[in-house]
């Protein structure tokens, strides 16, 4: 069994390639700069002794989508979509440049390889694909709705993949990690209650894999404090400093 | 991240902020900040070495590189921690060369502390078995051995991280046949008994003495001597023989929440000392055990600092050079009389070392738990003066308090660590609330507005 972790630099994915190689899957691992997964590579040989390779990976670069999928030695039984971008969200107000890349990254990026990886699963009738994406995506906040928004979008991508995959025996799951103690986070001041480590989310996302969960929400309250804020009356949501 | 730290001591607690880096070019981009930093690994220091106003988490630079089955040789960054390298190494025949009582701690402390474990009298400290190692100094990286940039490699290995941060160390393993340890148990009436008992004994690899140092008269340092050997196959049980590498099972029990402080008093103390020493029924018990209770008992209790209450504790551990005994039964009398009880009372020997700034020398180590309360910091300076007076020195690893001028006393090469720091760690790049107060990083007018940060600690002490 072989995982592929797309966007395998984040302090997330080496927690994933983790969990999957304790779990006896090869690991391959793909980023944009692959100087830095050698450690990486050499680590989940040496602690799991499972097969781990490095790949380059643009997500922004879809023209090269299918050749990059194409060239891995072996197709993955399960593909995550770790990659993503949070940005700065007031730059991107008025520079397309950051806004841009925040779209790209998280949205299109994520759709342009999902689904050269979906077309393969769909004809071969088996396959897993796995979407890290936001909680952030549920309703556009003052504060981060240029992420936000992409990762709605995912988050709908995914839905739609998910229902029309299934008549093809390919599951798809969406992972909505709450907030999360990493590197990307390290300048935020995080409630711990709500605040999963990321070795946390490996090991749900290992296990929700396993028993074809549909929606992962890692600390289960995340469900139902989006379940709230999406039930605010926009004329009282629009005054709020969220 | 602006966080609480407190090293495995929970005394001093400073506030500090705290960033973490997975590659070597985020920490380049941490190094560019103008404030001094200080790194710190998994917090199993006791004291306030790894405390700082800014620290450098090593916890998530944690790949291991390589690993030589056939000779040996290990090579990691410096987060990985000894529970995470024995989970590798231990199936396949090999073991650490040099252990603390802890798993608990990472590579680059181990270098840092320049660790010693039971067996120092035959294998010497963690430097010893270190073939070479990368340091981000303040003038970038620096690949350093014994052979190559020696100054530098010896300030490192226990220089508490003031020439800059450990980012890779490739060192030594030893073979093994079996994860086990064959170990032996000698009752010790008192003092002069354990020590007699340690020269008889020291052909052994690994040997320690518990002792129960609050008791008088003829039994004053009743103890008990624990010796041990890797185990040969053939010393193993039959069904201990079916897996001779087997690792031992993770299961662990936790102190939840730091306990209030009255609960060890002389009293618990001495009931605890008692029930340790009365289970062992006959003088000397013979068996064959795992690697885990015989190097890491207490590692079965997550988190058992707490058990010392909210003010913390300081452990206070120091050597005297082999022919100074009677200070060692000077100073654990003074701890006898003054009943401020020590729940650990851990003797070691240690065989010749003579290195730049590491702790080791040939001699008696002795380390004690404190709690911390009103009063123990001028009995440890008391204490200060006669280790010094017997010509020893403390552990920096365990220090919260020691006054800069015993420090600069017992150390003899401290004039050229200092020199040689001043070299790699240009404008104090790299300085901890210790290297100040040990005036490595700091002059003494600075002391005065480092006091204001030094407050969240002073306040806990009530």
């Amino acid at each position: 069994m072989t995982v592929l972790i797309l966007g395998a630099g984040s302090d997330m994915a080496v927690a994933l390639a983790r969990q999957f190689a304790a779990e006896k899957y090869d690991v391959q691992l793909a980023a944009r700069n692959t100087s830095f997964l050698q450690a990486q590579e050499n680590d989940l040989r040496i602690r799991y002794g499972i097969n781990a390779s490095s790949h380059a990976f643009d997500a922004v670069d879809f023209a090269s989508h299918p050749a990059f999928y194409e060239s891995l030695p072996v197709k993955p039984d399960i593909t995550i979509c770790v990659f993503g971008y949070l940005g700065d969200q007031e730059l991107g107000q008025t520079s397309w440049q950051e806004a841009s890349r925040i779209i790209h990254t998280n949205y299109t990026g994520a759709v342009s390889i999902l689904n050269v990886v979906a077309a393969d699963y769909a004809a071969r009738h088996q396959g897993t694909i796995i979407g890290i994406s936001s909680v952030a995506g549920e309703r556009g906040r003052q504060s981060n709705y240029l992420y936000g928004s992409a990762k709605a979008g995912f988050t709908a991508y995914l839905s739609g993949l998910r229902n029309r995959l299934f008549h093809n025996g390919v599951h798809v799951m969406t992972v909505q990690p709450g907030f999360v103690y990493t590197r990307m986070t390290e300048g935020l001041t995080l409630p711990p209650l709500l605040t999963a480590q990321p070795i946390d989310v490996a090991s749900a996302i290992v296990k929700a894999a396993r028993a074809k969960k549909n929606v992962l929400y890692v600390k289960w309250f995340w469900r139902y404090i989006m379940l709230i804020i999406k039930y605010i009356p926009e004329f009282i949501f629009k005054k709020l400093k969220l | 991240m602006q966080k609480r730290l407190a090293n495995w001591g929970n005394y001093p607690v400073v506030a500090s902020e705290e960033s973490t880096f997975s590659r070597e070019d985020q920490l380049q981009d941490l190094l560019h900040t103008q404030t001094p930093l200080i790194a710190r690994g998994n917090g199993r220091c006791y004291g306030d070495a790894s405390l700082g106003a800014h620290s450098i988490s090593t916890l998530k630079y944690d790949k291991v590189l390589s690993f030589d089955i056939e000779k040996g040789l290990f090579e990691c960054q410096a987060g990985v921690t000894l529970d995470q390298i024995l989970d590798i190494i231990v199936p396949k025949g090999w073991f650490l060369p040099v252990t603390p009582g802890t798993k608990f701690i990472t590579v680059g402390g181990a270098v840092a502390s320049d660790v010693h474990g039971k067996n120092h009298h035959v294998d010497g400290a963690f430097s010893n078995q270190v073939v070479s190692m990368d340091v981000i100094t303040s003038q970038g990286l620096i690949t350093c051995s014994p052979d190559q940039e020696p100054d530098l490699y010896w300030a490192t290995c226990g220089g508490m991280g003031l020439t800059g941060i450990i980012t890779r160390v490739l060192f030594r393993l030893k073979k093994v046949e079996t994860s086990y340890i064959k170990q032996k148990q000698i009752k010790a009436r008192n003092l002069d008994e354990v020590i007699r008992l340690f020269e008889e004994n020291k052909h052994y690899t690994y040997s320690v003495a518990w002792i129960d140092c609050l008791q008088k008269g003829d039994s004053f340092g009743r103890s008990i001597l624990i010796l041990g050997e890797h185990a040969a196959k053939a010393e193993l049980s039959p069904q201990q023989a079916q897996a001779p590498l087997q690792l031992p099972s993770k299961k662990k029990l936790t102190i939840p929440f730091n306990l209030p402080s009255f609960v060890l008093n002389t009293f618990t103390v001495k009931a605890f000392n008692w029930l340790y020493y009365a289970k062992n029924t006959k003088r000397e018990i013979n068996n064959v055990v795992s690697y885990e209770p015989f190097f890491y008992p207490l590692d079965a209790f997550l988190h058992w600092n707490r058990g010392y209450g909210k003010a913390g504790f300081v452990q206070y551990q120091f050597v005297l050079p082999m022919d100074q005994k009677q200070g060692l039964v000077e100073i654990l009398q003074r701890i006898s009389s003054k009943g401020l009880g020590s729940f650990l009372a851990v003797l070691k020997v240690f065989g010749q070392q003579d290195n730049l700034i590491s702790f080791p020398m040939e001699g008696y180590t002795l380390a004690l738990d404190f709690p911390v309360r009103k009063g123990l910091f001028e009995f440890l300076d008391e204490l200060d003066a006669l280790v010094l007076q017997y010509g020893g020195r403390l552990y920096l690893s365990k220090d919260a308090r020691m006054k800069q001028e015993v420090f600069w006393q017992s150390y003899p090469h401290v004039q050229r660590f200092a020199g040689i720091v001043k070299q790699y760690n240009r404008n104090n790049r790299f300085r901890s609330l210790q290297s100040d107060r040990l005036l490595l990083t700091a002059q003494p007018s600075e002391l005065i507005m480092n006091n204001e940060e030094l407050m969240i600690r002073e306040a806990v002490v009530k």
